[in-house]
């Protein structure tokens, strides 16, 4: 079974807590700028939204590697090898969605890599607004949520 | 580990910044951000000094566990000589700020003398420069934080910034940080704008690391499993924030209604937590948005508000249409059962408007109170306040003030004393409801005599946050006591200050105690610090710092009999609900204080005393 990061964005405090475990597990240190998983805040909405990779199938950075640095591991995780990466920052620039990042202090490029299939993150939220499930029925809970309002849509018009 | 090590001296008159080495031995018996903060500000300015003077200093300081991934743990303090109080001042800030400058690896910022012009601190890691603050000069907190961000084209700087008010003396002045988080109370940001220094601004990149980094993250995961847990911190505190109080002290007698003239309010369910929750007429939405949390929280009391659209504060004023920071219960009951105002929608725009211009909601709703018991007693009258009706239960006297106090226009002028320099003025001290010239918090003593005793010996003036035997007297936590008894109170209030101290050094947050014990806590400070830290000896560190702060203000020129009550509180029984014929009998409780603290009668430590905390 392939497992992927949920995040129920509704969930989110904003509190940090996946951020700094995540920079924790991969630097030893408490360090917000050097996690793979941000949290972004939208004052004005009062919204807190959780970004990470999303571990794309066919991955754009795995493509755009000219080392063949970036590999897919037992969890289907895109894991960087630091011995391979070159720091050209190619990768970067292919992911469309901005979640591979240089590191200048280790000249390679840091991604998320489901911590070897136990992701830090997910442990450490307090709210379960980060989960790490079964991909092919990741989305059911929020099926099961409108199929709930469908019907009693349909139920209220009979 | 844990401690950066640290300290940026900012000598605001030579236009320098050094970097010295944190005093290690001090932060060994002070633990940090408020104890060791305290200890720097003691041994470096006399108590003496007018705290509006360049001889004044002013400290930004964090815990050492301030930055780590412990619930609750990035708070930062300012510690200062108060302008509104004379006394020791040490408001404490969540948010975003505190473990940002930890992350830039500094444990504390030491501003000093005075700058000729309006400047502010841009620190990056090890770089710190004082950057000319001319296009701010007059500028809302809210407006400062964006254009310093936009300046430097970078939105993860943490900015914390005073408004016009702190540049222009209002005398209870926040520094402000991350929009709606504020270092409160006292007139810390009275301070800071009188060595003009309208803000810090802080990008750290360094990350923050711990002595036993395996027994750190079992002992966090064991701190955090304790507060989801507990009913307050776990389920009472993220639904409702610290709103859920509202109805609960109404309903034990303890909600100061009209300026402390009643304890319990009628309309106190129109402004509470649940009525936040609660859809409104015109587009069907609540007030509360979200709750969110500062960093490492996993509690997350804070409110996002919306103000209701047609509401006539912000209906030609669409800059208020955006959500921002809710009401907490402390400014609910301040803008609200304080002045009997039960319009949620005005109390949550003149908390945004706290939050904007950067001062504190108790003190100016406080003050608003003892304004309008002026008004109705005719001591002051529509010539005073410029035509305003200061009528008990007006929302549009309490948005107009506010908004003159804010500008420093009008009749805000004099709000902006506060409520002990007011009432003086115009004759009537006794209506002034506070101590050691800061206003009472949201608890009536007469309701719950553990509190008053509480306030009477607050070492920064009234406050709940020095001891908030709350939690026991109404809570039970972590025992229940009877509210209205005063036996056994000078043991309750001595214990909770004390471990207080210790909780407020740490770096985490004093919400933390609903469901943690310092028992919680040493484990992540033994595992994250060196040297060895205990139950007993965080025990001792409260202690200690409880005492320096009363050396502090006994050299400053106060005196046991500063350690009271307005009479209001000690003669004027309340009226209604369970403390009916109730006042605080503080003449029980304070002798027996005195002597537990190791005190003399006039409330001086003895030379034991002294020793015992090496503080002779």
């Amino acid at each position: 079974m392939q497992k992927t990061l949920h995040i129920n964005v509704d969930d989110c405090t904003g509190c940090y807590q996946c951020v700094l475990a995540c920079s924790d597990e991969h630097d030893k240190s408490f360090n917000p700028m050097k996690s793979r998983i941000q949290v972004f805040k939208f004052e004005d909405e009062g919204r807190f939204v959780p970004y990470t990779c999303t571990q794309c199938d066919e991955a754009w950075c795995q493509k755009a590697c000219p080392t063949d640095a970036i590999s897919v591991d037992a969890n289907g995780a895109k894991v960087v090898s630091d011995a391979l990466c070159v720091g050209c920052k190619v990768c970067t620039i292919a992911c469309p969605f901005g979640t591979v990042n240089y590191n200048a202090s280790s000249g390679k490029v840091i991604k998320c890599d489901l911590c070897g299939g136990d992701p830090a993150c997910a442990k450490a939220c307090p709210t379960d607004a980060i989960t790490f499930v079964n991909a092919d029925t990741a989305q059911f809970d929020k099926m099961r949520n409108w199929a709930g309002k469908t019907d009693a849509g349909t139920q209220q018009s009979a | 580990m844990a401690w950066a090590g640290k300290l940026l001296r900012v000598d605001l008159t030579a236009g320098t910044c050094v970097s010295e080495p944190l005093n290690m031995e001090w932060a060994a018996e002070y633990l940090g951000q408020r104890g060791l903060a305290t200890r720097y500000l003691m041994n470096e300015i006399d108590p003496k000094v007018d705290p509006l003077s360049p001889e004044n200093k002013l400290i930004m300081a964090t815990g050492p566990l301030t930055g780590t991934n412990a619930s609750t743990a990035g708070r930062y303090s300012v510690i200062t000589k108060g302008e509104l109080t004379g006394a020791i001042a040490c408001s404490n800030s969540g948010g975003f700020f505190g473990n940002e400058m930890k992350n830039a690896g500094w444990d504390i910022i030491i501003f000093e003398g005075k700058s000729d012009k309006l400047v502010y601190l841009m620190l990056q890691d090890d770089k710190a420069e004082l950057v000319d603050a001319a296009d701010y000069v007059g500028a809302s907190c809210w407006d400062t934080e964006e254009g310093i961000k936009a300046k430097h084209g970078d939105q993860f700087i943490r900015v914390a910034s005073i408004g016009a008010t702190g540049e222009k003396g209002v005398k209870y002045a926040c520094i402000v940080n991350d929009m709606d988080r504020a270092a409160g109370r006292s007139g810390v940001g009275t301070v800071m704008g009188s060595k003009n220094l309208k803000a810090v601004a802080i990008r750290g990149t360094l990350g923050v690391t711990v002595k036993d980094r395996e027994k750190f993250t079992q002992a966090v995961i064991d701190g955090k499993k304790v507060l989801a847990d507990n009913p307050v911190t776990g389920s009472g505190l993220p639904t409702y924030g610290t709103q859920v109080l509202m109805n609960v002290i109404n309903e034990v007698g303890a909600l100061p209604t009209n300026n402390h003239q009643d304890v319990q309010f009628d309309g106190a369910h129109d402004i509470s937590g649940e009525a936040m929750h609660e859809p409104r007429k015109s587009d069907g939405k609540p007030n509360l948005v979200s709750s969110a949390a500062c960093f490492a929280c996993t509690i997350a009391c804070q409110r996002v508000s919306t103000i209701d659209r047609t509401h006539y504060t912000v209906k030609e004023r669409p800059e208020y249409h955006k959500a921002s920071g809710g009401l907490e219960y402390e400014a609910a009951w301040s803008l609200g059962a304080a002045t009997g105002v039960n319009d949620l929608d005005a109390l949550t725009f003149a908390n945004f408007l706290c939050n904007e211009h950067g001062i504190d909601p108790i003190t100016f709703g406080a003050t608003l109170a003892a304004a309008m018991e002026l008004y109705e007693t005719g001591v002051i009258n529509d010539e005073t306040t410029g035509g305003v009706k200061l009528s008990f239960g007006s929302a549009e006297a309490l948005t107009t003030m506010l908004e003159q106090t804010c500008k420093s226009e009008g009749f805000g002028v004099e709000l902006g004393l506060g409520s002990k320099r007011l009432c003086e003025k115009y004759g009537k001290p006794e209506l002034s409801m506070g101590v050691k010239g800061q206003e009472f918090p949201a608890y009536d003593g007469r309701g719950i005599q553990g509190i008053g005793l509480a306030y009477a010996t607050s070492n920064r003036g009234a406050c709940h946050l020095r001891g908030y035997t709350i939690a026991s007297e109404v809570l039970g936590i972590p025992v229940k006591t009877d509210p209205l008894e005063t036996e056994g109170k000078a043991g309750l209030v001595k214990a909770f200050q004390d471990a207080t101290a210790a909780f407020d050094s740490a770096g985490i947050c004093i919400f933390s105690s609903f469901a943690w014990t310092l028992d919680d806590v040493a484990p992540q400070l033994d595992a994250a610090c060196e040297g060895e830290w205990s139950t007993e000896k965080l025990l001792e560190v409260g202690e200690r710092i409880w005492n320096l702060e009363r050396q502090f203000n006994l050299a400053a020129g106060f005196t046991g009999a500063d350690d009271t009550l307005p009479a209001r509180l000690l003669k004027d029984a309340a009226k209604t609900g369970p403390a009916t014929g109730k006042v605080n009998e503080l003449d029980k409780m304070l002798p027996e204080y005195y002597s537990l603290r190791g005190w003399s009668p006039e409330g001086v430590p003895t030379g034991e005393t002294l020793t015992k905390f090496n503080l002779s």
